[in-house]
């Protein structure tokens, strides 16, 4: 009884507020004649019309396939420059004053420039994510590197654990708290980016649909395209908890017996 | 009270056996900013095959310092440690570390099992054999139901079990301990003293054990090597001639024991005062490692 019980109540914690907000939308725009904030029942309509159509393939698609290879590339060059950088003192010191110059330009800035050279299309865009969304997991990936245990990694260096196995046993699993809390960073700035890249040059994608929508007064339609936007962003970072309760669970729980002890 | 305490040792401590660990004129400097450490001075030892030796010394002298130099894991200045004929360059196969520090020594992503059988893999053994090794190393240390935990789900005291199963499954020649037993309570403290014993009885593994407790020294040890104050020098090579069978309550008790634990007492206070043999001007070099 007590676990379902447990459940409920968390539930219902859970939901209390999204539902009120909702509820009050739907109440407060339900007469309005406002033309450029219609009635929330109007936007849910236009929501099935729009969506649950060939731009789920057109549009949602092309988006998604973007957002995922940049935030892959992202992550992939991340850790790789991260694990480089943080073994190597020299390298690190070498490098720091050009990666702080680029990590100060904003991301949409390079959008006119990687044009000109990659075209209008995918690639463009996804250098662009790619671009964003790599510094959090190379910085947090250095840092990670840089934080590995000195009497774990003579334990492993006395077992003759080197190299590649040194890495895949030692430094990767001990950086995963850092690398992983990069990673929820940059997922968020890859959504930014996969929708700013689109509201230019571009003719699909969500940021495109909506932009257009956004153009042709079509307000319900428009809404509907940010409705989406969030409701995306909102999987993705479920799906990302998730992942990181399962990769994470022995560090939840070396910190929770570390303040037990305390 | 009972016999084996009165009876003479079967073996005989301190009689030369052959030499497995060449410690041989050691020296480590430490250089950075501006200034030199020297941390060891000069230390020359060996220890026999199947040996329980223990070094102990004033807290700063230099013993971690020491057990890195044997380990490879530390170059040192001048002077060299040799391996059953081989000159240690680097960590040897046939070499295993228990640090101190159980809770920075075990791999916290990794259960128990994992951590025992991880240095196993390196060592391209077969996955039956591996079990094995971890099944019978576990059971040794009294670990046999904790296959599946992660090592912060247990005790200090079965944490430092842990890293002592690692050890033995990895079948080392040489065990070189750091301070195991510096961390955990008294009590959990002389059950691992005993687990040490019994181990090295059964699997005839020679030890070199680090500590800064004399009375633990005298126990465990059937040689203990004093240590000077860094720079560090051996002050004394004493033979422990305590019978063979040691139990917590009559080894501790007895009045021999309380002789050599009182003179090794009195080495190490003169080793607080003497620093690698030699008269000291100025004050301790700070932050030196211990």
């Amino acid at each position: 009884m007590s676990t379902v019980a447990r459940w409920a109540r968390s539930l219902f914690v859970a939901l209390a507020l999204p539902v009120v907000l909702i509820a009050l939308w739907w109440v407060l725009s339900a007469d309005s004649k406002n033309y450029y904030s219609p009635p929330l029942q109007t936007i849910v309509t236009t929501f099935g019309e729009v969506w649950f159509s060939e731009r789920l393939r057109d549009d949602v698609l092309p988006s998604v396939t973007r957002l995922v290879l940049g935030y892959t590339g992202a992550v992939v060059l991340g850790v790789g420059a991260g694990v480089l950088l943080g073994a190597n003192r020299t390298l690190r010191r070498l490098t720091e004053p050009v990666l702080e110059f680029f990590r100060a330009i904003p991301p949409p800035a390079l959008i006119p420039i990687l044009f000109l050279f990659a075209g209008i299309g995918d690639t463009a865009k996804i250098i662009v994510i790619v671009f964003g969304a790599v510094w959090p997991v190379l910085l947090n990936t250095v840092e990670g590197v840089r934080a590995v245990d000195e009497v774990l990694s003579d334990t492993s260096r006395s077992y003759g654990i080197s190299g590649w196995a040194r890495l895949r046993r030692l430094v990767l699993p001990s950086a995963s708290p850092q690398i992983i809390a990069g990673m929820r960073q940059a997922l968020s700035i890859s959504i930014i980016l996969m929708v700013i890249s689109e509201l230019f040059g571009s003719f699909n994608g969500l940021g495109f649909t909506i932009i257009q929508f956004q153009r042709s007064f079509a307000i319900p339609e428009m809404w509907s395209g940010i409705l989406l936007l969030g409701i995306l962003g909102f999987v993705l970072s479920l799906l990302f908890a998730l992942f990181e309760r399962r990769s994470l669970r022995w560090y939840h729980g070396l910190r929770r017996s570390q303040r037990g002890e305390k | 009270m009972s016999d084996p305490v009165a009876a003479p040792s079967t073996r005989q401590p301190g009689q030369p056996r052959t030499a497995l660990l060449d410690v041989d004129r050691v020296q480590k400097t430490y250089t950075g900013q501006g200034r030199t450490v020297e941390a060891v001075r000069n230390l020359t030892f060996s220890v026999g095959d199947g040996e329980l030796v223990c070094i102990v010394g004033p807290s700063g002298a230099g013993k971690t310092t020491l057990l890195k130099v044997i380990a490879g894991l530390l170059e040192p200045t001048s002077g060299t440690v040799t391996l059953d004929g081989t000159a240690v360059t680097g960590p040897p196969p046939s070499m295993a570390v228990v640090f101190q520090e159980y809770g920075r020594s075990l791999f916290p992503w990794m259960t128990v099992e994992g951590n025992v059988e991880l240095p196993l893999k390196q060592k391209k053994m077969g996955k039956e054999r591996r079990a094995e090794l971890v099944r019978d190393a576990l059971e040794a240390v009294g670990l046999a139901d904790a296959h599946s935990a992660y090592p912060w789900q247990l005790s200090g005291g079965m944490q430092q079990r842990v890293a002592i199963a690692r050890a033995v499954a990895y079948q080392p020649k040489v065990l070189l301990m750091d301070e195991p037993f510096a961390a955990v309570d008294a009590q959990t403290r002389a059950d691992l003293e005993d687990l040490i014993r019994s181990l090295w009885h059964r699997l005839g593994v020679t030890i070199l054990f680090v500590t800064h407790d004399i009375d633990e020294s005298v126990y465990l040890g059937e040689r203990v090597l004093v240590l000077s104050s860094s720079p560090t020098v051996i002050m004394e090579d004493l033979a422990i001639d305590l019978p063979d069978e040691r139990n917590q309550l009559d080894t501790r008790s007895s009045p021999r024991f309380a002789e050599l634990r009182h003179h090794v007492y009195e080495q190490i206070q003169l080793a607080k005062h003497r620093r690698g043999g030699e008269p000291v001007t100025g004050p301790a070099p700070a932050g030196s490692p211990t």
